[in-house]
């Protein structure tokens, strides 16, 4: 097989010829570092260098490598949350979700690029520079997990892994097409992956279809003793097969589907929605009364928990410093100011404010109240519906610099992603077509389609959504083809 | 509108320097996204909902108390920026 | 203005729990280690790291819950507590906050307001302290100790004197160390305590404003700064002068306490529930192990020896706060033979603790509760004398060994014969006669060499009651 040929087969694929004695994993491997190295997507900040290493065809994930967001911690690797302040950090333990994935027999191809400390929505918040979507190089691949979409999407990787606290896997799948799974939070181990909003960070994955996703969430997945809010999937996650959706009920929230919602982006979810109809399902509207709160609850709960998760960098222990002998506190605001970016800076400011002494109530403490109404909306929508749908992202993917200086606007990329995370439920997103840009660009660009479940659907879920990606068939080689 | 004052105010429990641009507009920016934060205001009363903070249900998640191998000193320094015979140096507390 | 004014006092008290891992991460604790060998990612703070809650800890704090008749939460959680300083090295530390462990308890008079737990702090050392004087603006963090299981215990002011906050501590202390939760030891900092100082006029039930106490590491400095704060208090309501709501740093080198107000801002906590912990709910089997793992508190045995072997306070108390003792006490109990009461034995135990110290275990020891026992009952029945009692007691330290055969090796039995002392009694009559008379004319002090020449001829077998009698006696008197 070519290069091209074999960077054109999804993971388990791949997997299959390497049983069958058709493929090496060494080829495999070859390939895509020669990929990796010559990444001019800017989407990796680590590439390794070694000769392929010893892989075992037996084992679940048959030494098909794998990019992992630097925001997991790999044992003398640097990893370095796309912040300055860590730079060439490499920490002396591994994150257990991603040694779950070696031991499965998945060796490391590179880390990626991504917003500082996983907060942003375009990746141009990496002190590393921004990356580029591979559909069309002057826009945005999404964020925070920007580096790993870009690498599955461009064929520099089979498959990644990403972190999700707010739409932050499945809001750079859909403006990458591609596939981004956020599990239900607890099925996947925190321990090692850079804390951003502790209640809220969920790690998971990107690939190229379905199947992939279910096989490299089987190997992520798994209870942690060094994570005291990890519980595992109730049953092991199963290869999807369903091929219709024959008495599936899907609920369209109308708080989350109409308004600010792009026409391109809306017109391909309703061509998804017929194509669901015409596999079985049923489609309704319904409502999610508290979920139009989603973004300011979560724009309250995350910088507040990122204030406190962010304290630990003070230049003592590892990371940069920086110290002109003006003592302790001159040492503290110094090496902060240096090493976090602006919209680090932002979110810290904001969660300290909302924390702080007269505002926590007001603030933080009802945030969290929002947070329960809007589990209660959900518990009450699963009672009618299987599965509620969404589009993943409020548009495609916009050009480099044009959020930038409006947080606001750039915060309203989360409007539909948000309040799963919230409720802490399993949400996927699965590329659902293309669409042009607003204001007459004749790009077309791709869209997401968001599928939530109720907690633990895992394999619910995942089969729901390798019957509409058979049906959709949409074809992700442009992007391939392009790097 | 935040002040200047609660700008500083914040960065200095933050220890964050910030210049003078910065605390000008991270004021506005600030106040932007709390005013539209502030919508949640909107709910109206919710005396009685139990905040959540964690959205799994679990409870005494506790560890057996026995000890692991702790890291070599090689390994604790490694990444100090100002690694002493001693442990990290820092700037005296004192002369802050 | 002169009215008379009452102390109010309250205690804060940290107590590090006697754990074999750390609060949240599996290190061994830390005594005395080459500086963070004792560490680990989650102690470090590294990013990414998570805490997981210690079960023992969480037992031990059960365990003093009950001990202190406290109510115990049904669901408790940590919270972060947010500020920057070196010897933290997340930045904030774990602790609970609006829903402790336990709270409305009681130890002898004094109120518990509340337990809770926590991690301790790492140590910052200053590093002019370890020679390098060119650098002495420069501290070094050592992480050993930091995550280290804390109880805090919060008690409400019920305390009215400097000397009863130090016997309270002192119950304290000897209550946790039966529990056996923690070393409890104020020089090394395994209990720590500062003090609530506030002055009222005697008979108000309003509060006034309290300062806050803190570095007094050892229960003398706990007098001598809750003393200094009285007598500073005092004066200025005495002077007209407002009290102001401080925190104050006692100087154990010049026993002064200054103000620890800084330029810093006014502490804000920025408290909010820990997302990667979950609550700690006591299920009844938690509860059943640790009500099952209560021994006898030390309050409850002093009542006990009082109640059951007539032990005086000051000895009941004794056994009873110094448990080792105690069950030494008990052993010689079962040993001993009737006739010899219990506050004999006692005695004799204080004997041994004093010759073997009081931190040492007397089971330890190479003197038996049975020789013990054995020891008291010769004394009781005249066989020997005291004296010659403690001799024996002093050889079974050194070397152990059965206790007749050291009487008999020593030649301590008393006289058996009464008609040989007397002789000898006569004899020393006969040699003092300027004494003898002096005792016939009333003066008693005049006894001290005819039964100094009693002892000498008897190699100090005699009985000295016995010999005063027969001098009385052989005198006529
Ligand atoms: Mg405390
Ligand atoms: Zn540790």
């Amino acid at each position: 097989m070519t290069a091209t040929e074999l960077v054109g087969l999804t993971a388990a694929e791949a997997i299959g010829r390497i049983r069958a004695g058709e493929l090496e994993p060494a080829e495999l491997w070859s390939a895509y570092q020669q990929r990796a190295q010559a990444d001019d997507l800017n989407a990796y900040t680590w590439v390794a260098d070694a000769d392929a290493p010893a892989a075992d065809p037996a084992a679940p994930l048959a030494g098909v490598p794998v990019a992992v967001k630097d925001l997991f911690c790999t044992e003398g690797i640097p990893s370095q949350a796309g912040s300055r302040i860590l730079e060439n950090y490499c920490p002396p333990y591994t994150a257990t979700a991603i040694q779950n994935i070696y031991d499965a027999g998945a060796p490391l191809l590179a880390k990626t690029n991504q917003d500082e400390f996983a907060m942003g929505s375009s990746n141009e918040n990496s002190a590393y520079g921004p990356v580029l979507n591979p559909w069309d190089r002057a826009r945005v691949p999404g964020g925070s997990s920007g580096g790993s979409a870009a690498a599955v999407a461009a064929g520099l990787a089979p498959w990644a892994t990403g972190t999700d606290t707010g739409g932050s896997i499945r809001q750079p799948a859909a403006l990458c097409g591609i596939v981004g799974f956020k599990p239900t939070y607890g099925a996947i181990s925190r321990y090692g992956m850079i804390a951003f909003a502790s209640s809220l960070d969920q790690a998971g994955t990107f690939t190229r279809d379905v199947t992939d996703a279910a096989l490299l969430l089987e190997a992520m997945v798994g209870k942690d003793p060094y994570d005291s809010t990890c519980l595992g999937l109730p049953e092991p996650v199963q290869p999807p097969t369903a091929t219709d959706l024959r008495g599936v009920r899907l609920g369209v929230p109308e708080e989350l589907s109409g308004e600010g919602i792009e026409p391109g982006v809306l017109a391909a979810f309703e061509r998804t929605l017929d194509i669901a109809r015409d596999l079985g399902a049923t489609v309704e509207s319904t409502h999610l009364p508290h979920a139009a709160h989603g973004l300011s609850a979560y724009y309250l709960i995350a910088p507040a928990e990122c204030s406190s998760n962010l304290a630990r960098f003070d230049g003592v222990r590892y990371g940069m410093r920086v110290d002109d002998g003006g003592g302790l506190l001159d040492m503290y605001t110094g090496t902060r100011a240096a090493g976090f970016g602006d919209e680090v800076k932002r979110r810290i400011m904001l969660g300290t404010y909302a924390l702080s002494s007269g505002y926590y109530d007001a603030y933080y403490g009802r945030a969290q109240k929002v947070r329960t109404k809007i589990s209660e909306d959900f518990e009450s929508a699963f009672s009618a519906f299987d599965f509620l749908v969404t589009p993943t992202s409020p548009g495609v993917a916009f050009e480099l610099g044009a959020k930038s200086d409006d947080p606001l606007a750039m915060y309203f990329n989360d409007f539909c992603t948000v309040p799963m995370s919230l409720a802490g439920i399993p949400a996927l997103s699965i590329p659902n077509g293309t669409a042009q840009a607003p204001g007459g660009s004749s790009t077309e660009l791709p869209t997401g389609f968001q599928i939530a479940g109720p907690a633990f659907s895992e394999n619910k879920l995942l089969n729901a959504a390798y019957a509409l990606e058979t049906a959709l068939a949409f074809d992700s080689s442009p992007a391939r083809e392009a790097s | 509108m935040l002040s200047s004052d609660q700008v500083l105010h914040v960065a200095r429990l933050a220890r964050l320097e910030l210049t003078d641009e910065e605390v000008t507009r991270m004021g506005l920016e600030l106040s932007n996204v709390l005013d539209h934060i502030e919508k949640i205001g909107e709910l109206g009363e919710l005396e009685g909902v139990v905040p959540t903070s964690h959205v799994v249900e679990l409870e005494n998640v506790l560890r057996e108390d026995s000890p692991h191998q702790s890291l070599s000193p090689g390994v604790v320094l490694a990444s100090a920026p100002d690694p002493a015979p001693g442990g990290f140096r820092v700037p005296s507390p004192g002369t802050s | 203005m002169n009215v008379e004014l009452e102390p109010v006092i309250g205690l804060e008290i940290h107590v590090q729990l006697k754990t074999r891992t750390k609060m949240f991460c599996s290190c061994a604790l830390s005594f005395g280690e080459e500086p963070n060998t004792r560490t680990c990612p989650i102690c470090l703070g590294l990013p990414g790291t998570l805490p997981v809650t210690n079960a023992q800890a969480v037992h031990f704090g059960l365990m003093m819950a009950m001990a202190f008749d406290c109510e115990i939460a049904p669901k408790s959680i940590f919270h972060r507590k947010n500020y920057f300083y070196p010897d933290l090295a997340k930045g904030y530390q774990i602790s609970q906050y609006d829903i402790p462990l336990c709270s409305n308890g009681r130890l002898g008079d004094v109120r518990i307001h509340r337990i809770h737990l926590e991690e301790d702090a790492a140590k910052l050392v200053h590093e002019g302290a370890s020679g390098r004087i060119h650098d002495s603006d420069s501290s070094v963090v050592d992480y050993n100790r930091g995550g280290t299981p804390l109880a805090e215990m919060v008690t409400e002011p019920d305390l009215r004197s400097a000397e009863q906050a130090r016997d309270w501590l002192n119950l304290l202390r000897v209550t946790l160390r039966q529990l056996g939760v923690s070393d409890v030891n104020m020089e090394e900092g395994s209990l720590r305590c500062d003090a609530n100082v506030s002055v009222r006029p005697r008979g108000s039930s309003e509060l006034g404003t309290k300062t806050e106490l803190k570095n007094m590491n050892s229960f003398r400095f706990v007098m001598q700064g809750i003393n200094a704060e009285i007598a500073r208090q005092t004066a200025l309501v005495q002077a007209g002068e407002p009290v102001v709501q401080e925190t104050l740093h006692f100087d154990p080198v010049t026993g002064r306490l200054s103000s620890l107000r800084s330029k810093e801002e006014a502490h804000d906590y920025r408290y909010f529930p820990e997302p990667d912990l979950v609550p700690v709910a006591p299920t009844e089997a938690m509860l059943e192990r640790a009500r099952t793992a209560i021994p006898e508190l030390p309050a409850a045995r002093e009542e006990r020896y009082g109640r059951d072997f007539s032990l005086g306070g000051d000895t009941a108390r004794l056994l009873a706060y110094e448990p080792q003792f105690g069950d030494y006490f008990e052993a010689t109990t079962q040993e001993a033979t009737a006739g010899v009461s219990p506050a004999v034995l006692a005695n004799w135990v204080t004997e041994l603790r004093t010759r073997i110290g009081a931190s040492s275990d007397p089971a330890e020891s190479k003197v038996t509760p049975d020789a013990l026992a054995v020891l008291a009952a010769l004394v009781t029945e005249r066989r020997i004398n005291a004296s010659a009692g403690r001799q024996v007691l002093d050889t079974l330290v050194a070397e152990g060994g059965d206790v007749a055969a050291i009487v008999e090796r020593e030649g301590l039995a008393a006289m058996d014969s009464d008609e040989e002392l007397a002789g000898i009694v006569k004899a020393a009559l006969e040699a003092n006669a300027d004494a003898a008379a002096k005792v016939r004319d009333g003066n008693a002090k005049a006894m001290g060499p005819i039964v100094g020449y009693v002892m000498r001829e008897t190699k100090g077998r005699a009985d000295g009651g016995e010999v005063g009698r027969l001098v009385r006696e052989q005198l006529g008197i």
